[in-house]
C-alpha cells in the first residue's frame, strides 16, 4: 500500500469517528423514544419533530439558552472594547512602565480562575454579584483579557507607525486615531480575540455551576445537566436538547472554520 | 506641540489601560493572591475564623483526606500519561496524514478540529449515551461482532469507568494537537525534505531524522498544555462520574475533591474551605512547577531550523 493511500485511510476513518456519533446524535433526535429504545440504529424515515417542541416549550430551555446568550455577548463586548484600547495603548506607545504592565497582564494568563474560585466567591458575594449575570460576565471578561491584550497588542504593533502620524498631522485626536484608522486594520485580529474568548463562555458549566443558583438564571449548559435529570429514559426528547445546545457554534464552526481554528488554537500555533 | 502631543497620549494611556487593569485585578489577581491566604485559615462554612498556620495542610494529608488526595493524584497521573501517549501520538498522526495527503484536506481539517468545538457537557452526555449498556450503539456493535461479553456497562465499571473518560477526552481533544502539529508541520522549511529524498532517504528516516525533530516547538506546547489539562481535570469527569468521581471514587480527580471540598457535596456533606485551599495550593504548585520545569527541560532539545 503506497503510503498516500495509507494516510487517505487514516483520514477518513477519522472522517467516520468523528462523523458518525454526530449524525447518530442529530438522527436520534428525530425519533420517538420508545422506538429508540427498540432500534437505536435505525434511520429516522419520518422526522419526529416533537422532540424539539417538548425541549423549547415544556422545560426552560429557553431561558437557558436566553442567559446562555446574555452572558456570552456581554462578556464578548467588554472584553473586546478594553482589549481594542489596551491593546492599542500597550502595542502603539512606548512610556515608562509599558513592559512592566505588560508582564503582568502576562502573568495573568497563568492564573487557572478555577483554583481561585474560593475567594472569587466570597469576593462576588461582598459585591452583590454572586447569582448575577453580570458577575457572571466580569469573571469571564478577566479570565479572557490577557490573552486578548497580549494578541491585540501584536496586531497594533504589526502596523506601520507612518499611519499614526499621517492621521495626526491631519489633526485626529488619539481617539480618532484608534478608531477611525486603527480599528478597522486590526478586524483580523478582533475575529481571533471574539472566538477565543466566546467559545470557551458559551461551552463552560463549571462558573455557572458555582455561581449562578436561582433557576431562571442558569445558563445552557449548565441548564442540560437539569434537563437530563427531568427527562431521563426519555431518549428523544433529550437527544434534541443535546442538538439544540451544540447547533449554533455548529452552524458559526461550518461557516467560519478556519477563524475558528485559528482563534481556539491562538497561542499554542505561532502567527 | 510635541510636550502637548505627550500630554495627549498620557491622558488615553490612562483611559484605555486603567479599566482592563482594574478588571483583570479585581476579578483574577485579588482572588488568587488571597486564596493563598485561605489555606492559613480555620473556616466554618464561608466565614472565615482564626489563623491555624500549617493545620490545613496537615488535615490533608491525614485520614480520610490523605486517602481521597492520593486515589485522585493516582487517576489525574494515569490521566495525564495515557493521553499524553495515545492523544498526542494519534494528533500527530492526523496531522501528518493531513501533511501529506493532497485531496480533501480543507474537509478533512474542518472535520478534525470539529469535536473540539463541543462543550464537554455535550459530549458527555453523547458518550454516556453512545456508552449505554442497554441501548447504546457500542454494545450493540460489540455484540453484533459477536463478541457479547465484551459487551459492557463501560461508564458504571470501576475498571472501565477511567479508561472510558480518557476515550471520550481523545475524542473531544485529538483535533487539538493535530492543528498545532500540522502548523509546525507547514513552517519545516521543505529544502530539508526534498534534500533528504534526493539523497536516497526513506520515508520513516526522513521523518524520524528530519521531521520529528524539526517539529519539538509544537511538542513542547502540547506537552504543557496536555500536562496542564490532566492535572486540572474537571469538566468531563464531573459530567459523567459527579463531583464524587462515581462509580465508587474511580473517576475522582483533585480537582473534584477541591470542589467538593470547597462548596461540600450530597455525600460528605458540608464543606470546608481552608482544607480545600489547602489542596488548591498543592495544585497550583503542582501545575505551575511542572509546566514550567518540562517546558524549560523540553526547550533545551528545540533545534533551530
Amino acid at each position: 500500500m503506497s503510503s498516500r493511500v495509507f494516510f487517505q485511510t487514516i483520514l477518513i476513518i477519522n472522517l467516520l469517528l468523528v462523523l458518525l456519533p454526530v449524525f447518530f446524535l442529530f438522527n436520534s433526535s428525530l425519533r420517538e423514544s420508545n422506538e429508540f429504545a427498540r432500534t437505536p440504529f435505525a434511520l429516522a424515515r419520518d422526522p419526529y419533530w416533537e422532540n424539539y417542541q417538548r425541549v423549547w416549550s415544556e422545560g426552560e430551555f429557553g431561558s437557558y439558552f436566553i442567559n446562555s446568550f446574555i452572558i456570552t455577548i456581554g462578556s464578548l463586548i467588554l472584553i473586546l472594547i478594553l482589549a481594542l484600547g489596551a491593546g492599542f495603548v500597550l502595542g502603539r506607545y512606548s512610556f515608562r512602565g509599558n513592559n512592566l504592565i505588560f508582564g503582568f497582564i502576562l502573568t495573568g494568563m497563568l492564573i487557572p480562575a478555577k483554583l481561585a474560585i474560593l475567594p472569587l466567591f466570597i469576593q462576588l458575594k461582598w459585591m452583590n454579584l454572586l447569582d448575577s449575570r453580570l458577575g457572571l460576565i466580569f469573571v469571564y471578561s478577566s479570565a479572557a483579557l490577557p490573552a486578548a491584550i497580549f494578541i491585540m497588542s501584536g496586531f497594533f504593533k504589526s502596523l506601520p507607525t507612518d499611519l499614526d502620524n499621517a492621521a495626526r498631522i491631519d489633526g485626529a485626536s488619539e481617539f480618532q486615531l484608534l478608531r477611525k484608522v486603527l480599528v478597522p486594520l486590526v478586524r483580523p485580529g478582533m475575529a481571533i480575540v471574539a472566538i477565543y474568548s466566546a467559545i470557551p463562555i458559551w461551552n463552560d458549566f463549571f462558573l455557572p455551576l458555582v455561581f449562578l443558583q436561582s433557576p431562571e438564571k442558569k445558563t445552557l449548559m449548565q441548564g442540560l445537566t437539569v434537563f437530563f435529570g427531568q427527562y431521563a429514559s426519555q431518549w428523544g426528547v433529550l437527544f434534541a436538547g443535546l442538538c439544540l445546545a451544540a447547533l449554533p457554534l455548529i452552524v458559526l464552526y461550518l461557516i467560519l472554520s478556519e477563524q475558528f481554528i485559528k482563534g481556539l488554537t491562538a497561542g499554542a500555533v505561532k502567527g | 506641540m510635541a510636550s502637548a502631543l505627550r500630554r495627549e497620549q498620557n491622558r488615553t494611556t490612562s483611559a484605555l489601560l486603567i479599566p482592563a487593569l482594574a478588571v483583570i485585578v479585581i476579578f483574577t489577581t485579588i482572588p488568587a493572591v488571597t486564596t493563598l491566604s485561605y489555606a492559613f485559615f480555620g473556616w466554618e462554612g464561608f466565614q472565615r475564623n482564626t489563623f491555624v498556620g500549617l493545620e490545613n495542610f496537615k488535615k490533608l494529608f491525614t485520614y480520610p483526606y490523605i486517602d481521597q488526595l492520593l486515589a485522585a493524584l493516582r487517576h489525574n497521573t494515569i490521566a495525564f500519561v495515557v493521553i499524553m501517549t495515545f492523544q498526542t501520538s494519534l494528533g500527530l498522526l492526523l496531522a501528518y496524514a493531513m501533511f501529506r495527503v493532497k485531496r480533501g484536506l480543507r474537509l478533512y481539517r474542518v472535520v478534525v478540529f470539529l469535536p473540539v468545538i463541543f462543550s464537554l457537557v455535550v459530549v458527555g452526555y453523547l458518550w454516556q449515551a453512545l456508552l449505554d449498556p442497554y441501548y447504546g450503539p457500542v454494545n450493540q456493535i460489540i455484540a453484533g461482532l459477536g463478541f457479547p461479553e465484551f459487551a459492557k456497562p463501560w461508564l458504571g465499571d470501576t475498571a472501565t469507568a477511567l479508561p472510558s473518560l480518557m476515550f471520550i477526552n481523545l475524542w473531544r481533544w485529538v483535533g487539538f494537537p493535530a492543528i498545532v502539529f500540522l502548523a509546525g508541520l507547514n513552517a519545516i522549511n521543505t529544502e530539508y525534505i526534498e534534500a533528504a529524498r534526493i539523497d536516497g532517504a526513506s520515508e520513516s528516516q526522513i521523518f524520524r531524522k528530519i521531521i520529528f525533530p524539526l517539529l519539538a516547538p509544537s511538542l513542547t506546547i502540547i506537552t504543557v498544555l496536555t500536562f496542564i489539562g490532566a492535572y486540572e481535570w474537571f469538566d468531563l469527569p464531573f459530567v459523567l462520574g459527579g463531583s464524587n468521581g462515581s462509580p465508587a471514587g474511580a473517576t475522582d480527580t483533585l480537582a473534584l475533591m477541591f470542589y467538593r471540598l470547597s462548596f461540600g457535596s450530597i455525600d460528605s456533606g458540608a464543606n470546608n474551605v481552608g482544607v480545600g485551599s489547602a489542596l488548591g495550593v498543592l495544585i497550583f504548585t503542582l501545575v505551575g512547577l511542572g509546566a514550567a520545569l518540562g517546558s524549560a527541560l523540553l526547550r533545551r532539545r528545540e533545534v533551530e531550523q
